[in-house]
């Protein structure tokens, strides 16, 4: 073996010296992106103008070192000699690829980004809701169009997206309605125990369970679970242009993507509203039971005298509406996904976002609305 | 080729996915300064080979060297060094979709050299962009702003931004108008003259194999069949071989080439 390791001859030199009043920079070794750095700041502190490039020792070069080389000869006027035959190709190619290039943005002073910003965002919410409420005008009309046409009803998407959203959901919204019954009647009951109340655990439970928690928890639940994953999968759809295909091919998104999901979650959505309020009521009554001696008997007994029939209609009320926000967000979200991967991500996370929002400021107008008229 | 420095070895490979094996006794050398071309149908497991190779893949069976250094096993640390040495481009260009096209370009520039400073960074990341053919404005877009072409660009622009010695491209012209094809051809041949680059190219572009390959790995059957000039392919008696170069695209291409070569 005669040729040294790479490592030891990665090094470039170079020397300059004055020779007929030109400076002349011999350089030897490899004359590579891993010696740039320095080279580059030694070559800066060069003064003399009329300089001599000798590439006779160069034992490699690659592209940045021809770069440094032609940026001698474009800027400084150097002149190259000894390059051999490849190094002269490379310089010229890299010569010929130095044309104006814009690297970098243009960047706008701090003040102007911050109202830019600002006006952007406020851009996008009043978009938002404008969207929204067109989305909704196309899905009445394709929900009109399925109604008039019942053979473009979709039996098979539904009832797929019935598991997804409902069967699926079953154990997780029913643990978790169960362990929130728990927690209510027991800060409940530590509470009302101060007034010798502790009885009214039961009212508290009831009615907070059948008028709000059931509804509000699964609601948040679906959005989490449902919500994203429509985003997800409408996003990731629209990027890989199945969704332009399949307008192509005569098939309406809306009707084939759109309404089996906002259909499955609107029917859904009271079903496993009711089931979560049922799971409060039972883990409030184990709670109940175990710490409040209060047989499940009386529970149940007391359950029926206090909750009136009205919280039910309540729950059954606002779970629709509540699971049309939350798909439509999730569609909407969805089908606004264009460019990149990131977006799908990005879109998921406001879908979610934006459906329990505006689940929970539906809930305030709608407990506002159903006291005044009268089912307090 | 003897004499030659073998600069990607692969040995007894064997790749299965569950029940399905797309590789057994898969035998694959690469010389120094070459460019290989990789053929097989759709399926045959072009990708995969290259998978394996670059350590995206970990092989059920088989030994792969890189620049004789062993491939399979390695850890991160000892793996980075042997990975800054070459440039891979992927089918669709797998740029990263959060940055710039130049910003793209400098990635590997700062993992590898993170001292370099900005502005040096910037013009190296210009003229490598301006090198793979892009526009002047290219530069500060971002890929979602591209055209198929033009992303595949701006990966060949990544893929060579550390000046490797070893390229590796996955149909590197599917998807880009003849002219750019033909230029893309001119690019990797000039890089190659230019830097000593070995290239390993998966392609189905008859142009591309004729114009600048100087030989062609036929995946067939699990394996390499062949390994060869078109020319010494042609001669063979397989039948996949024949029906490629034979076939009216594999003619039409070759036509262009001889009369390419006598104009």
């Amino acid at each position: 073996m005669t040729h040294a390791l790479p490592s030891m001859t990665v090094t470039t030199e170079f020397d300059a010296n004055l020779e007929a009043g030109r400076c002349v920079l011999r350089f030897s070794g490899n004359l590579t992106i891993l010696r740039v750095r320095k080279l580059s700041e030694q070559l800066n502190a060069i003064e003399s103008n009329d300089l001599v490039v000798d590439l006779s020792d160069v034992e490699r070069m690659d592209t940045v070192g021809a770069w440094l080389v032609h940026k001698l000869q474009r800027d400084r006027g150097a002149t190259i000699v000894g390059a051999s035959r490849e190094q002269k190709s490379l310089i010229d190619h890299v010569a010929a690829a130095d044309q104006p290039m814009k690297v970098k943005r243009d960047s706008e002073p701090a003040f102007m980004r911050v109202v830019g910003q600002v006006g952007l965002a406020t851009n996008v919410i009043f978009g938002t809701l404008y969207g929204l409420l067109g989305f909704f005008g196309a899905l009445l009309i394709s929900t009109g169009n399925i109604i008039r046409h019942p053979r473009r009803f979709r039996l098979n998407a539904i009832t797929q997206q019935f598991e997804v959203v409902g069967v699926n959901a079953l154990f997780i919204v029913g643990l978790m309605s169960f362990l929130v019954g728990i927690v209510i009647a027991q800060q409940g009951a530590v509470q009302l125990r101060q007034f010798g109340a502790e009885v009214y655990t039961i009212n508290l439970i009831g009615r907070s369970a059948m008028k709000e928690l059931g509804v509000l928890m699964t609601a948040i639940m679906v959005a989490g679970r449902s919500g994203s994953a429509f985003a997800a999968q409408i996003g990731s759809m629209k990027l890989s242009e199945e969704v332009d295909a399949m307008r192509t091919i005569g098939v309406s998104p809306m009707e084939a993507l759109i309404f089996p999901r906002v259909a499955a979650t609107v029917l859904l959505m009271p079903l496993l509203g009711f089931y979560a309020a049922i799971m409060v009521i039972v883990g409030g009554g184990m709670f109940c039971w175990m710490s409040l001696d209060i047989p499940p008997v009386t529970y149940i007994q007391r359950i029926r005298e206090v909750v009136p029939m009205t919280d039910l209609y309540q729950t059954l009320v606002k779970a629709p509406v509540f699971g049309m926000i939350i798909a439509m967000a999730g569609c909407y979200q969805g089908m606004q996904v264009q460019g990149n991967a990131e977006e799908v991500g990005l879109r998921t996370t406001t879908a979610v976002v934006q459906g329990i929002f505006l689940v929970i400021v539906l809930d305030a107008f709608f407990a506002v609305f159903f006291t005044s008229i009268g089912w307090a | 080729m003897g004499e030659r420095e073998i600069i990607i070895d692969v040995r007894g490979l064997k790749n299965s996915f569950g029940d399905q094996v797309v590789h057994e006794g898969l035998d694959l050398s690469v010389c120094k300064g070459e460019i290989l071309g990789v053929v097989g149908g759709s399926g045959t497991g072009k990708s995969v080979l290259m998978r394996s190779i670059i350590g995206l893949q970990t092989p059920t069976e088989g030994e792969v060297e890189v620049f004789g250094e062993p491939m399979i096993g390695r850890d991160e640390e000892e793996a980075k060094h042997v990975r800054r040495r070459w440039g891979v481009l992927f089918q669709g260009g797998a740029l990263f979709s959060t940055l710039t096209v130049a910003e793209n370009v400098q990635v590997p520039i700062k993992e590898f050299y993170p001292g370099i400073d900005q502005e040096l960074q910037d013009e190296i990341a210009s003229y490598k962009i301006s090198m793979s053919g892009l526009a002047s404005d290219a530069g500060t877009k971002y890929p979602s702003e591209l055209s198929g072409g033009m992303r595949k660009r701006a990966g060949i622009a990544r893929a060579l931004s550390l000046d490797p010695e070893l390229l590796f491209l996955d149909e590197p012209t599917a998807g880009l108008d003849p002219i750019g094809a033909a230029a893309f051809d001119q690019l990797i041949l000039e890089l190659r003259d230019s830097l000593g680059l070995t290239v390993f190219l998966i392609t189905h572009d008859l142009d591309t194999l004729y114009a600048i390959c100087d030989r062609v790995a036929v995946i067939a059957d699990r394996k390499v069949v062949a390994v060869g000039t078109i020319d010494e392919l042609l001669a063979l008696d397989h039948m996949w071989i024949q029906d490629y170069f034979g076939g009216p695209r594999g003619r039409a291409a070759a036509q262009r080439e001889t009369e390419g070569a006598s104009a």
